[in-house]
């Protein structure tokens, strides 16, 4: 590790490092002020959060939103529970299907060579820029015709097709993975998947552990849309919102919740961000 | 007859063509199981969509009633006959043409910073840069700074220094509206490219510079140029493609900043074109028609910037 640390300080200098830092330090204040104002307003009495002007700061901080907010989940018909474990259900399928059928896609798309591979890798990039809204109804149609309406699967199977994961991965594993590397290992007698998952996954750890933070976040953040409609599927963000249309009294209650709907995506992005950060450059090849 | 003649006529391409496929099959089985999973998804919920909606720009489709089939005239009435969508086409490219770029080289340069620091800043940096992406009321502080009575703070400011004797309608007046709007933009540009590149920036082989160190190099903008962009390649074009598509089909930030219709349609896109034929007005095959459009815009953009990004480090 020493030595690593050694190696990163060639051509620096701690004059430079300081004002790097102040003029970081100067942008982030500007950008985290979402996260400011959101934790401030969860704390807000009723009668801060109607103020006019409105305020940024708190200032008599109180738990009675998140109070509220329990006593409100505690008289609903579906009990919180099961809209909690709805959505991690989701996210957890979501997750592991998006990763692994998109790593394994990337793995064979970045390192083999086979009859189409230019094809897809470009339909792959080009797919990136058709918008979304227009594929809406054929994908509706898609789904129905599966019977998969109003169950987790339809939420679940198209994030395991997200594009943007296999595209991201793909390039890691085309930068990173030496091809001789594979070779020797196949010299060695691995099969194709040992080299995948025990070489080039691990080396390519920080894009996955980047995918893991967008496909969370994305998964947590979904209400079911236009496919889930029974009250006890619904997965949290959707009873979060039901909570919050009750009513303009419901404004505390509200942004209790809304904080409490960020701070589980943000402990994922810390977790993996420090992780990525302690994968230092490792070839695999000395 | 016909069917006779063809196989008669052609057996021995068709058994060479089996014979390549069979041989190709043999070869690289396990790369096509690799992808089969994705890719039948990919297929089935992307791939088909995407050929279908291609299709539907060619018809009349409410939604409703099956698609009537127009040719070109959707293609035909958006170029000349709405005005809207002309006004849409000009809003999107100055907003491209000013966030793209600069949104782009934001991501880059703050993740190419933050990854000079200590690995312990680092992961705490980011979350900061990249708060505006994950908290659900990233606009709620700019409606507030900009909210167009004398209580706005930027209005409160302006007035308690004299500069104005009374409040700007900054998201109503259509001189402020785009300026606002690409500043908002660029504040919450540090997205999933953002993540891309601090994710890169932390692959790359360190024995890269030692090396470097050893033949000459002997500052940090060295490096960037000589070792680090070169070696970034790969990630860059994955941040261009994605900048592309967020400059190009720019929407939701504009309709949550200004509402829907913009004043004027001063800061109207063409993503927020499609969406308004797509989901107010039910007419698919139209929106469609805008979509295939923007596609190919996107795809001219992207060509470009490949072409750039080659030149890195020469």
């Amino acid at each position: 590790m020493k030595e690593r640390l050694y190696r990163k300080r060639l051509n620096r200098n701690l004059f430079g490092d300081i004002v790097i830092f102040i003029f970081l330090a100067a942008g982030a204040s500007f950008t985290a002020l979402p996260l400011v104002f959101a934790v401030s307003n969860a704390f807000k009495p009723l009668n801060e959060l109607f103020l006019f002007p409105p305020q940024f700061f708190v200032r008599n901080p109180t738990l009675q939103n998140f109070a509220d907010l329990f006593t409100l989940m505690g008289q609903s018909w579906v009990p919180l529970t099961r809209y909690i474990s709805n959505s991690l259900l989701i996210v957890i399928f979501g997750m592991a299907g998006n990763l692994f059928f998109g790593s394994l896609a990337a793995y064979a798309l970045s390192k083999h060579d086979f009859f189409g591979r230019n094809v897809i890798n470009s339909l792959i990039v080009f797919s990136l820029m058709f918008a979304p809204a227009v594929l809406r109804i054929p994908n509706y149609l898609t789904i129905a015709f599966l019977g998969w309406i109003d169950t987790y699967w339809a939420v679940i199977v198209p994030a395991w097709a997200s594009t943007l994961g296999l595209y991201l991965l793909r390039n890691f594993m085309d930068a990173m993975v030496p091809v001789s590397l594979l070779e020797s290992a196949r010299l060695d007698g691995a099969s194709e998947f040992k080299i995948y998952w025990h070489i080039a996954m691990p080396i390519v750890k920080p894009a996955w552990l980047t995918l893991i933070i967008l496909s969370f976040q994305q998964l947590w953040g979904t209400t079911g849309g236009e496919y889930i409609y029974s009250e006890a599927l619904k997965p949290l963000p959707y009873a979060l919102d039901q909570i919050v249309r009750g009513g303009i009294a419901r404004q505390g209650v509200g942004s209790a919740a809304a904080l409490i709907m960020m701070i589980v995506p943000i402990v994922v992005f810390v977790i993996n961000q420090s992780k990525i950060v302690e994968t230092m450059g490792t070839s695999g090849i000395k | 007859m016909a069917a006779t003649t063809f196989s008669s006529a052609t057996p021995g391409l068709w058994h060479r063509i089996k014979g390549r496929l069979a041989a190709e099959w043999r070869r690289s089985k396990t790369s096509y199981l690799f992808i089969a999973p994705f890719m039948t998804l990919f297929v089935v919920f992307t791939v088909i969509p995407v050929l279908v909606s291609i299709v539907l720009s060619f018809t009349y489709f409410n939604t409703l009633q099956p698609p009537k089939w127009v040719g070109i005239d959707n293609y035909i009435r958006l170029f000349l006959d709405d005005d809207v969508f002309l006004i849409a086409v000009k809003n999107t490219f100055v907003f491209a043409a000013i966030t793209g770029p600069l949104s782009y080289a934001l991501c880059f340069i703050i993740a190419w910073l933050i990854n000079e620091l200590q690995p312990k800043v680092r992961a705490i940096l980011t979350l900061l840069f990249y708060a505006p992406s994950i908290s659900g009321n990233a606009y709620m502080i700019w409606l507030i700074m900009f909210s167009g009575d004398m209580y706005g703070y930027l209005n409160g400011l302006l007035l308690s220094w004299g500069v104005i004797d009374q409040p700007i309608q900054w998201l109503i007046d259509t001189r402020y509206m785009m300026p606002i709007v690409i500043i908002v933009t660029l504040w919450m540009s540090l997205g999933t490219s953002f993540l891309a590149f601090i994710a890169g920036l932390q692959g790359i082989d360190p024995t890269l510079y030692e090396a470097a160190a050893i033949d000459g190099v002997q500052n940090r903008w060295q490096e960037l140029w000589y070792i680090t962009l070169p070696s970034m390649r790969g990630y860059l074009m994955f941040g261009a493609i994605l900048t592309i598509t967020n400059s190009f089909a720019a929407a939701g930030q504009i309709t949550a900043l200004v509402g829907y219709p913009s004043t004027d349609y001063a800061v109207h896109t063409v993503m927020q074109h499609l969406q308004d034929y797509g989901t107010i007005r039910y007419e698919m095959g139209y929106a469609s028609t805008i979509a295939v459009v923007l596609f190919f815009s996107m795809v001219g953009a992207q060509q470009i910037v490949q072409k750039l990004l080659a030149k890195l480090g020469q």
